[in-house]
């Protein structure tokens, strides 16, 4: 039961910070320009299979760097020629268009690499076992993903809080037209920070693909979680999307590697009925409601607190 | 979305003719309905007939959240899958309690179940509008999906709960085994859905739900509470999905969790908004253009999403009122009269975007074909393009670029020439 609860925490721990790397660019987004980035888990999954496919030709650790800049330059074309065009029509003309980008970019990654997963594997290097707790190997390469996505973590807060440029970023996400008028190309920096939000997404679909599986439908597998989250932490709160991130990873990961169902904890009370919803409930187990906790817990911040966590805005 | 007349502004003081043209409209529309067919009477168009009047109905309801009260859903689909569930349960039960319902009043019971839904969870989702509501409605769609293969006993797991339409108790003789017999079915379900959803929006709920789409803060200081109004149309709205979700279960005979899918959601926003949402009729040519596309396509080529894709951004990029926005943008110059002095560099422009779209096909088929690993070529206006030769490429090149610059000249010249007309129409008074 120890080993449980260690390997699940380490692992819901590594979820979460996954999480929170996608999240967080979600959030700096949407709290800057007032869109939710419909496409931003496809800049996920273009950082894997982009990771993938540099990482047959040149090797993962070019690939490390490379992809996500990639990444980043598809999302900076996006919000130039796309989003900046349609901001105009008002916001549900942006969500749309990142609505339909998420969609036609499941469909080109569909057809360039195919529907069913790619062999993208963990680098030589990093594929060990790096310790062993209870007779498990807990694998290096988990450590590196849980590294750099709090070495990430670290350096984004120290650049939105220390630096002139967060502090610039931060100004424009309140007073856009004041930040204008100081001389800031307002136009640009929402530009970069989209680029950017993108490149973590990218970072994040290189990190994990070798650890998840990469294939053409984990856009949309993991674009609803993400929506969990920023709704569930609060829309626009940095802090929020943190905590909802690891409380999701952490929730969802133990109710994988749980196995028990009601019918198991009060067997002997089994009020044994026909078929019906209520045997359903009876006999499903944890794991198997596991995909529909996150959904369940949004609903349940929705009827208790429905800014969410630690959200402000009552929209 | 802001300058949405949803058939609002033409209420009092018209002459006699105008409500003769409305009148008619509908009727032709009625008319077409029955005689369509008896022209394309094959098997395949009766099909396709069926599964129009289906998304129809499904893109109108829709369009009662996202046209009228500016309500982004992502899973409308929800309420087609539970109406769809229950007209099959419904369906089940008559045949083994001999209830004496018959077939026709079946997709009642669909509009119920997507109703009872809509009005259990609705009240905490339209607590806000906007961005929110859209990201609520899309957990609430996971949330619904993932559960309906949990819940086995009610919604059949993987392989859906099935029926038998042909069992019910007949109605003026009809057993509804042919597929011309639920054709009409669908098209009565279509025309009565249609009216009635029409009529809402000249109620003084339809009235309000466009103030609420366009100003809630207001709405609340005349002394109306958004969030209940929000709440009355999400209900209208998920009866009339639920409707559309009976009628598919009777057509398929079979309800599944596909139903109730992402996949689902996203057709109707897509056929909703490519079709226009900001006129009563826009939904209409969404869902016939994207159900026909639909059926067309995929005989055509195995990437036909991503066309969608490639159509879906387009409209919401060039013309965000879809193609009831462009026709209606036309209809003052029509009035006027300068309509035609455009048509000639409407032609000149056409050309070219041809040419790119000929360019982007080409490009999207040799790599797809390529891909996939079956070479065969890509018959387009009737000359093959062999996938791997560079010559396709290097046309598809030619294609692209030139057909992209050219296009944007000729298209600064439609405007140019849509600046004259609409002075001239704006000098004769027919545009404000």
């Amino acid at each position: 039961m120890l080993e449980l609860i260690v390997i699940s925490t380490l692992n819901g721990l590594l979820f979460g910070m996954l999480l929170f790397l996608l999240s967080s660019g979600l959030t700096v987004i949407f709290s800057m320009m007032g869109v939710l980035n419909f496409a931003h888990a496809s800049f996920y999954m273009l950082g894997a299979f982009f990771g993938f496919q540099l990482t047959k030709w040149i090797g993962f650790w070019p690939a490390l760097l490379l992809a996500p800049l990639l990444v980043g330059a598809i999302g900076m074309a996006v919000e130039r020629y796309g989003l900046r065009n349609t901001h105009k029509h008002g916001h549900v003309a942006e969500l749309l268009l990142t609505f339909g980008l998420a969609f036609a970019i499941e469909e080109i990654v569909a057809m360039m690499w195919g529907r069913s997963p790619v062999d993208y594997r963990v680098p030589a290097l990093l594929d060990f076992p790096a310790f062993t707790i209870f007779s498990t190997n807990y694998p290096a390469y988990k450590i590196f993903m849980l590294a750099v996505s709090i070495l990430i973590f670290i350096v984004l807060l120290m650049v939105l809080k220390r630096t002139r440029v967060g502090l610039i970023v931060q100004a424009a996400l309140t007073h856009p037209h004041m930040v204008g008028h100081l001389g800031h190309n307002v136009g640009r920096i929402f530009m970069l920070v989209f680029g950017v939000g993108s490149a973590l997404a990218g970072i994040a679909g290189v990190i994990a693909g070798p650890a998840l599986v990469t294939q053409s439908d984990m856009a949309a597998a993991l674009g609803p979680i993400l929506f969990v989250v920023i709704v569930f932490g609060g829309l626009g709160s940095l802090p929020g999307a943190f905590i909802a991130s690891l409380v999701i990873g952490l929730v969802q990961t133990f109710a994988v590697a749980l196995n028990g169902s009601l019918a198991s904890a009060f067997g002997p009370l089994d009020p044994s009925m026909g078929p019906s919803v209520l045997t359903d409930i009876w006999n499903v187990t944890i794991a198997q409601v596991a995909p529909i906790v996150p959904y369940l817990l949004l609903v349940i911040i929705l009827i208790v607190r429905p800014m969410g966590l630690m959200g402000t805005r009552e929209t | 979305m802001s300058a949405t007349t949803t058939s609002a502004s033409k209420v009092a003081d018209k002459p006699a003719g105008d409500a003769l043209r409305f009148y008619g409209v509908w009727l032709v529309g009625i008319a077409a309905l029955i005689v369509l067919p008896m022209i394309f009477s094959s098997g395949g168009s009766l099909t396709s007939f069926s599964l129009i009047g289906i998304a129809i109905v499904f893109a109108l309801s829709y369009n009662i959240l996202l046209g009228q009260t500016g309500l982004l859903s992502f899973g409308h689909a929800v309420h087609y899958g539970l109406g769809g569930f229950a007209a099959c349960h419904v369906m089940n039960a008559v045949v083994s309690h001999g209830w004496p319902i018959p077939l026709p009043f079946i997709p009642l019971f669909g509009g119920l179940g997507g109703l009872a839904f809509a009005m259990i969870i609705g009240w905490v989702m339209t607590k806000r509008a906007g961005t929110v509501f859209s990201m609520i409605s899309l957990g609430i769609a996971e949330l619904v999906a993932s559960s309906s293969l949990i819940l086995r006993s009610v919604f059949g797991g993987e392989s859906g709960v099935s029926t038998d339409r042909t069992a019910l108790p007949k109605m003026f003789g009809w057993t509804f085994g042919p597929q011309l017999q639920v054709y009409y079915l669908i098209a009565f379900w279509l025309v009565i859905s249609a009216i009635a959803m029409y009529a809402l929006t000249r109620t003084p709920l339809g009235r309000i739900s466009n103030a609420v789409r366009d100003n809630p803060e207001r709405v609340q200081f005349i002394g109306y509470d958004p969030h209940v109004v929000r709440y009355i149309a999400f209900c209208f709205a998920g009866f009339f999905a639920g409707v559309a979700g009976g009628l598919a279960a009777i057509n398929f005979e079979i309800a599944n969790s596909a139903y109730l899918g992402a996949i689902q959601s996203g057709l109707v926003l897509f056929s909703t908004f490519i079709g226009g949402v900001a006129f009563f009729f826009g939904p209409i040519l969404g869902a016939i253009l994207v159900t026909y596309l639909q059926l067309g396509l995929t005989s055509v080529t195995g990437v036909w999403q991503l066309y969608f894709g490639i159509i879906f951004i387009g409209i919401v990029m060039l013309s965000p009122g879809g193609i009831a926005g462009l026709v209606m943008m036309h209809r003052p110059l029509a009035r006027a009269g300068t309509l035609p002095t455009l048509i000639p560099s409407y032609l000149v422009a056409a050309v070219p975007t041809l040419a790119l779209a000929c360019g982007v096909i080409l490009t999207i088929e040799s790599i797809a074909r390529t891909h996939s690993g079956q070479g065969s070529p890509i018959n387009l206006f009737g000359v093959a393009f062999n996938p791997a030769s560079p010559v396709t490429w290097a046309s598809a090149a030619v294609l692209i670029f030139g057909g992209f610059f050219v296009a944007r000249l000729s298209w600064r010249r439609v405007a140019d020439a849509w600046d004259r007309a609409a002075t001239v129409a704006r000098d004769r008074g027919y545009l404000a």
